[in-house]
């Protein structure tokens, strides 16, 4: 068993306070995470100016030089982690054993997280839209245009509420360090060793430990602190968190994607050439994504498409973690793959709705005491079916019939929306569109992320504010 | 300890229990009296099984009793809860809860004073000198708390400063999620309490929750200014929230040091409106600052009890539900299993009875409670 202390700016701190994190099966203590109350983390909060500071004392090219060296060692170094040495493969296990997902999972989420910090520089420069970091760094610049440029950083470290069941979206916070702000890090609750490890990471590669606090444990009292004390934040949640935290300045809140595949009608007559895209864009990564596809928008031929991807995602069935074939991954919540599946048969219940894997078996895996939940595909006659727009974390998808000039008014909130469509009329409509946040033209799935592109919101937009400044001359 | 010591303690343990079982028949004798007991009791004795003047000869005998409810604490008439020995007598009336409906109301006399009178003899004068101004960061209203501490700080010879603190408004902040709103609520409060630690009335002992003394750190941290500096140098606290963790935290960072480096005393105690309160043992660093609470016997009992089978002490060291005993003239509760749970302590030479260490929310009521009112 691993033993993780919270990690105070740097600094390991022993609580009295430990919680278990257990395997998912069989319920044996994995690690035991050290957990602190508010107070600290909001004492804490007040040192975050020395995190930022000794950022501040490496050059940009010197830290981008050191994230990348970093995504080396976090992809195949053996590294100190708590009071153990953790190599690669310990790592996968260890998060296979807390979270309940295939082993495979794990790996595709190690290769694409090493991959945005060992393209640190690349991913830097397209969210800056090619700013000179250097001039963040200083605070104001040329640009090149004889123009004075002025960003005013906005915190001095950022905060972030992180999720247990899908390890890729630490992607979204690893550049905060080479932009030279510090990281407080709320670790999922079964899900602590990615923070761990890029923290372990990044100190061997020789970034300053005293940028970095991690603050594990179950409290919901954590996150709310973090939020609290921290001037910019990221969290990760349900419908409930979005509302909650909806058009608050200070926090960038992530949840469900509803991320779509439209079908032009001047493509969907060749709707088999672009079967496998959709079929993969709903079941990679486990269908736990924001950017799994949920829906798939056609005016014709749903019903052949549904038919087709039923045939291909039905027969998939629940495999051990450490099946290089598994693609599903585990419920741990007592209950919860119970009460989603009750959400489904409520929708399936409609008269608008079919249910085209019913004839692949159950799709509810009771293996006590997890549960899992088999791909889903429903045909849904229109957009007003209950279903058209449902996301939940395991392969589902709607396939709705939908008239083309209706579809805009239809998908409502879409991360990412892959348009099958040459229409040149249709496309502008797509990027006028404000329901979509990532678009893409043409066939690719929506899973697949440029990692050059923002991804909900400009990262930089959010940590910095562009400002006037003036020098006399 | 050696043997002789272990001799003494035992007949201080046996000692104690003869005191308890003593108090019971008298406390139970004055409550079941047609002369002097309460017309809740009264009533109470026509449906019981057995004659509790005549079958209640010892403390185990309050087993007889079924739990109390607190529930029957509920709405009027509060006099029927007023012993007719002590009917011409001035009524308090505290209460608890009541967020949203009737609250729970429990009338008192002169048991907060006697307690706290008693409880002040636990306190070090060093760190609690008398005659010392004290500052009550805690609840106001209808609040037995409030008063308590005003008389502890009169009986040791000084004066309470209060703040106005609604715990059902910050409930149903809480539970409205309205969060930012609590924060401003939370500030509220403490700006009262700077205000009153900055106002030039020599203020050296305070209560505080845990949340408040936190807080209140925090923003004199924030300040550039101390407790220590403010000159206080005792405080007491209490609640589930006042864990070994918060007190370490509390201790090391927020004090700056254990007593004798930061000159700041700090005593966890527990209890409620129905029982009084209970000190606690020593807690430090050296002993991982473990919080054991004994209750103030023969007034009230704190028994750590099985939780499915409520009239079964657990073994020492074992874990159960906290199950509380109020045993004065003016209340009597038998057996009121309280939401909370924690492991059972052993006696020693200071109270030679039994402790209970750990207290925490009772692990199956805990997710439904809003814990940290205030």
């Amino acid at each position: 068993m691993i033993e993780l202390p919270a990690i105070r700016w740097g600094e390991p701190y022993q609580s009295l306070d430990v919680d278990e994190v257990v395997h998912f099966y069989t319920g044996e203590p994995v690690a035991r995470v050290h957990t602190v109350g508010t107070g600290i983390i909001r004492r804490d909060a007040k040192k975050a100016k020395r995190a930022r500071q000794a950022l501040l004392a490496m050059s940009p090219a010197e830290l981008i030089e050191k994230c990348k060296a970093a995504g080396e060692l976090f992809e195949s170094g053996t590294l100190a982690v708590g009071d153990s040495q953790q190599s690669p493969e310990d790592f996968i296990q260890q998060q296979s054993a807390t979270t309940g997902m295939p082993i495979s999972m794990c790996q595709a989420n190690v290769v694409k997280n090493a991959f945005v910090l060992k393209n640190i520089d690349q991913i830097l420069d397209c969210l800056t839209r090619g700013l000179s970091l250097d001039i963040l760094a200083r605070g104001y610049g040329e640009e090149g245009r004889g123009v004075t440029v002025s960003y005013q950083a906005q915190c001095d470290a950022l905060g972030a509420v992180l999720p247990s069941n899908s390890p890729g979206v630490h992607t979204l916070w690893l550049p905060v360090i080479a932009l030279q702000m510090g990281l407080v890090l709320k670790p999922g609750s079964s899900e602590p060793w990615t923070p761990y490890r890029v923290f372990a990471a990044m100190v061997e590669a020789g970034i300053p430990r005293e940028a970095f606090c991690l603050y594990p444990g179950a409290g919901a009292d954590i996150g709310g602190a973090i939020l609290a004390s921290c001037r910019r934040s990221m969290i990760f949640g349900g419908p409930q968190t979005i509302e909650q935290y909806s058009g608050n300045p200070k926090v960038q809140v992530h949840g469900p994607g509803f991320s779509k595949i439209l079908l032009g009608d001047d493509c969907v007559d060749d709707w088999q050439q672009y079967i496998d895209l959709m079929a993969d864009s709903v079941y990679r990564n486990g269908g736990r994504s924001c950017i799994n596809c949920s829906s798939i928008y056609a005016s014709r031929h749903t019903q052949e498409i549904a038919e087709a991807l039923a045939k291909k995602l039905g027969p998939i069935d629940v495999l051990p973690p450490d099946d290089p074939n598994a693609g599903l991954a585990a419920f741990t919540i007592e209950g919860a793959a119970a009460a989603i599946w009750a959400a489904l048969e409520q929708d399936i219940d409609d008269p608008q709705t079919t249910h085209m894997t019913a004839e692949y078996g159950d799709r509810l895996v009771e293996k006590p005491p997890v549960a899992y939940l088999r791909p889903v595909v429903l045909h849904c006659d229109s957009p007003e079916a209950p279903a058209a727009n449902k996301e939940y974390m395991f392969p589902a998808v709607s396939v709705v019939q939908c008239p083309q000039e209706k579809m805009l008014s239809a998908i409502s909130s879409t991360l990412v929306g892959t348009a099958i469509t040459n229409d040149e009329n249709f496309r502008r409509d797509l990027i006028a569109s404000l329901d979509i946040d990532r678009l893409n033209f043409g066939p690719i799935p929506t899973s697949q992320l440029d990692w050059l592109q923002p991804h909900e919101g400009n990262l930089i937009e959010f940590l910095y504010r562009s400002r006037a400044l003036q020098i006399a001359p | 300890m050696n043997d002789s010591d272990q001799n003494a303690l035992e007949k201080d343990i046996a000692a104690q229990r003869e005191l308890l079982d003593a108090h019971t028949v008298e406390t139970v004798g004055w409550h079941f009296h047609d002369s002097t007991g309460c017309p809740f009791w009264l009533e109470k004795k026509s449906e019981l099984k057995f004659d509790p003047l005549k079958e209640i000869r010892s403390f185990d005998d309050l087993k007889k009793f079924d739990p109390f409810e607190d529930e029957w604490l509920r709405g009027g008439p509060v006099r029927r809860w007023v012993p007719k020995g002590l009917a011409d007598k001035p009524i308090y009336v505290f209460e608890t809860g009541g967020t949203t409906g009737i609250p729970k109301s429990r009338i008192a006399i002169d048991d907060f004073r006697t307690d706290y009178s008693l409880f002040s003899n636990t306190l070090p004068d060093e760190y609690f000198p008398q005659g010392a101004n004290w500052l009550m960061l805690g609840p106001s209203g209808p609040r037995r708390l409030r008063l308590a501490v005003e008389h502890l700080a009169q009986h040791r010879g000084g004066i309470s400063f209060c703040i106005d603190l609604d715990p059902r408004w910050v409930v149903k902040l809480i539970k409205k999620g309205w969060m930012d709103h609590l924060e401003e609520y939370k500030k509220h409060c403490i700006d009262q309490a700077i205000t009153i630690l900055s106002a030039g009335h020599d203020v050296q002992c305070m209560f505080g929750t845990p949340k408040l003394i936190e807080s209140l750190c925090l923003e004199l941290e924030e300040r550039g200014t101390s407790l220590a500096e403010q000159g206080i140098t005792g405080i007491f606290s209490g609640g589930t929230e006042f864990t070994p963790q918060w007190t370490k935290f509390c201790v090391e960072e927020l004090f700056g040091g254990p007593p004798a480096e930061s000159g700041i005393y700090m005593t966890p105690t527990y209890g409620n409106t129905l029982m009084g309160l209970a000190a606690s043992g020593p807690c430090n660093a050296e002993n991982n600052y473990k919080i054991t609470y004994y209750a103030p016997q023969p007034r009230a009992v704190i028994e750590v009890v099985d939780f499915d089978d409520t009239d079964r002490i657990v073994g020492y060291g074992d874990t159960g539900r906290a199950k509380l005993t109020t045993l004065t003239k003016e209340f009597f509760v038998p057996g009121f299993l309280e939401r909370d749970e924690g492991e059972r302590e052993l006696p020693y030479e200071k109270y030679p009875w039994d402790g209970m260490s750990g207290v925490r929310p009772f692990h199956r009521l805990a997710s439904a409670a809003t814990v940290g009112v205030y």
